[in-house]
């Protein structure tokens, strides 16, 4: 089985994001980077799938050419090999798009994407990219035992394949759904589908020498003028000092009267 | 207000780094945050050691990390120094574990056994399924090993061990031991390596009790009454104090970059704690003696940082020597205590509780400090290194 995942060099979740004056970009010198963490539970469970069932892990990233670092990350934990379509930042549409070539050119059996990545929370290039391939597409996926159970420990995957099927539990408003969707396909991942392996040293050295393609975004010949355009950007508000209360009647007091919770 | 300095590399050091490097440090890092402090605080309480970690470990290639085949990962010394200083920002005991293991049990026996034991040995060692630990100090040898008094005698194809050791980290939970005696005679020259196994009759180990440092770590006494060792199990590669010396050159090396991730730990938690308490109307850190002790700490942390990392390149190229790594244990270790100690006085009474790192980091240094050399060995090594008088022999 071959499975493509996507990888995003997205800003650290735990760093403070920086704005300029001007509100109209994110200030990037100095920032730290890191995978996107869904693409990471992406790249476990594709690693997973491959144990369980061979074949082979082709990492992509899209970016520039710094994105070879997160590439290398993924590789690290065990994935084959990588391309890397170096370009600007593009809209989700685009990345869906640049996707469909890679797509009709790796013809893998499995695309994993994170549901999102976490600097732009946008949540549609797996959907978009399912829909421009015409495939089934299975967001949000989950795994029934949880993080904490013995079927995580023994990484398992959460993605049962079977019959030329993907079986995949999926995180709904209100609860839990198993859909099974027929190959190839395109899966996003939830949080809690896995916890990523830590990369080994021996991991880290060994990725030095996988390949890692470079495919300038010009050779696929696609439009990529983005359709959506980030037009501001501004700090979220200041947290206001709290009040400290005496007691329990005054805290309840409060929430009926000021906050109107209760 | 300006907005703050993040992390502690002031001086980019980063950029000396190679990609892979980074990655290393930086997947140890998670390890440490991940595995190890959620836990290290109860450890610590308790005096013990998380031994079932050692199988983790040996998977992320922490234990033999520089040495090649036989199972073993084979990195760089830089990127193990990396790894070093990852572990000690989690606990000195975390790293004495790793230090132990791989420079101070696999080292000896990757450079000076027979194949056979290498193969027995080594590739269950790298991975964790075994654990070594290294005699050589005695309860009344310690900054002068050469005067120890440990004994093995030839009998047939045998060695009959006697003699006693003191203060051995993982100790009573090794498989194996290191041990350092004298055979034919009473002088230095006659020192030679055996491996003894656990189990082995006459050989027995018991816990230091009382420890008020490094408490996450095991540190016990050894005992060896007759023990009866195959001539095999004896190091033929060498003799006289180099073998010992050279697997604590090894393991100094490593501390000396552990003792920056010390010191990076007790920083980080001065920061913290310094912005977040207010007294007299504002932060603590608006204050000029608190601001002074925490620039004086990054100061020393960023010249800490580059001192290992030339002597790591030096290493990697094949010309460091023993006074280098000397210069960098006694430097970077008195480096981390002084910030620990700092650092401590700035938390005040929330200093003293294991709530915070600091105290923990604080008292772990005074055995980094005693410990693969006390400081002022270091100082009697540097001070012959310039004068080429010895002061100590
Ligand atoms: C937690 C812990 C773990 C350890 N783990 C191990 C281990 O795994 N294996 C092992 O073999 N050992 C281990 N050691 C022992 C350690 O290496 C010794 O404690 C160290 O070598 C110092 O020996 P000592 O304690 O006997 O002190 P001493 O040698 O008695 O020194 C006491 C003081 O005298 C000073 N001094 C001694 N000689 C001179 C001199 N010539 N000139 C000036 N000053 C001098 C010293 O600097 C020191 O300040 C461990 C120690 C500790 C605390």
């Amino acid at each position: 089985m071959k499975i493509l995942v996507t990888v995003k060099r997205v800003t650290d979740y735990e760093r403070k994001v920086k704005i300029t004056p001007d509100g109209s970009a994110i200030i990037t010198e100095g920032m730290n980077f890191v995978p996107n963490p869904f693409d990471e539970i992406a790249v476990e469970e594709a690693l997973r799938l491959q144990k369980a069932h061979g074949g082979e892990v082709v990492v992509v990233s899209i970016g520039a050419k710094d994105a070879t670092t997160q590439i290398r990350q993924a590789l690290a934990m065990g994935a084959d090999r990588g391309i890397l379509v170096l370009s600007d930042e593009l809209d989700s549409d685009a990345v869906a798009r640049v996707l469909v070539k890679l797509v009709a050119e790796e013809k893998p059996d499995l695309v994993i994407m994170g549901k999102q990545a976490t600097d732009d929370d946008a949540n549609q290039a797996g959907q978009l990219l399912a829909g421009y391939l015409g495939w089934p597409q299975a967001t949000f996926a989950s795994k029934t035992e949880g993080l904490e159970s013995e079927a995580e420990k023994a990484q398992k995957p959460g993605v049962v394949i079977e019959n030329g099927e993907a079986l995949v539990l999926r995180e709904v408003d209100g609860g839990l759904e198993t859909i099974a969707v027929t190959l190839p396909a395109v899966v996003t991942t939830d949080l809690r589908l896995n916890h990523p392996r830590f990369a080994s040293l021996p991991g880290i050295m060994k990725a030095k020498k996988k390949e890692v393609k470079e495919v300038p975004i010009a050779s696929l010949g696609i439009d990529v003028t983005p359709k959506v355009k980030n037009v501001k950007f501004a700090e979220p508000p200041t947290r206001k000092a709290g009040v400290k209360v005496a007691d329990v009647a005054e805290l309840v007091a409060k929430l009926k009267n000021e906050a109107k919770v209760l | 207000m300006s907005e703050p300095f993040h992390g502690t590399d002031l001086l980019d050091v980063d950029r000396l780094l190679a990609e892979d490097e980074r990655l290393v440090r930086d997947s140890v890092a998670r390890w440490v945050d991940e595995r190890w402090m959620p836990i290290v605080k109860d450890h610590f309480r308790n005096g013990t050691f998380p031994l079932e970690l050692a199988t983790e470990l040996g998977a992320m290639g922490l234990l033999g990390t520089t040495l090649v085949g036989y199972g073993c990962p084979g990195l760089s010394s830089v990127a193990y120094g990396l790894a070093m200083e990852e572990l000690e920002r989690g606990d000195s005991g975390l790293r004495s574990f790793a230090s132990v293991q791989g420079s101070l049990a696999m080292y000896p026996i990757h450079a000076y056994a027979d194949e056979a034991l290498k193969n027995r040995y080594l590739p269950k060692m790298a991975k964790g399924e075994l654990v070594g630990c290294f005699g050589l100090t005695e309860p009344d040898h310690g900054s002068d090993p050469g005067a120890l008094s440990t004994r093995a005698v030839r009998d047939g194809r045998e060695y009959v061990i006697s003699g006693e050791k003191l203060w051995i980290t993982n100790g009573s939970c090794a498989d194996l031991a290191i041990v350092w005696a004298k055979v034919d005679g009473q002088g230095a020259d006659d020192i030679r390596g055996f491996v003894v196994e656990k189990g082995t009759p006459g050989f027995s180990a018991y816990d230091v009790d009382g420890k008020l440092s490094l408490r996450a770590s095991v540190t016990s006494g050894l005992v060896f009454d007759e023990v009866r060792v195959p001539e095999e199990n004896m190091f033929k590669g060498v003799r006289g104090l180099r073998g010992p010396l050279s697997c604590l050159n090894q393991a100094r090396y490593g501390i000396a970059w552990g003792a920056v991730g010390s010191a990076i730990a007790v920083y980080r938690a001065a920061v913290d704690y310094a912005k977040a308490r207010p007294q007299f109307g504002r932060p603590i850190a608006g204050f000029q003696l608190v601001q002074a002790k925490l620039a004086d700490m990054i100061n020393e942390i960023v010249k800490g940082q580059l001192l290992v990392l030339q002597l790591g390149r030096l290493k990697d190229a094949g010309v460091s020597n023993p006074v280098q790594v000397s210069l960098a244990k006694r430097n970077n270790v008195k480096m981390a205590l002084d910030c620990a100690r700092s650092s401590r006085s700035i938390l005040g009474a929330n200093g003293i509780s294991d709530e915070y790192p600091v105290f923990r980091h604080m008292v772990n240094l005074e055995s980094v400090f005693t410990y693969e050399g006390t400081h002022d060995i270091h100082t009697l090594i540097l001070g012959r290194a310039v004068t080429g008088i010895s002061a100590f022999e």
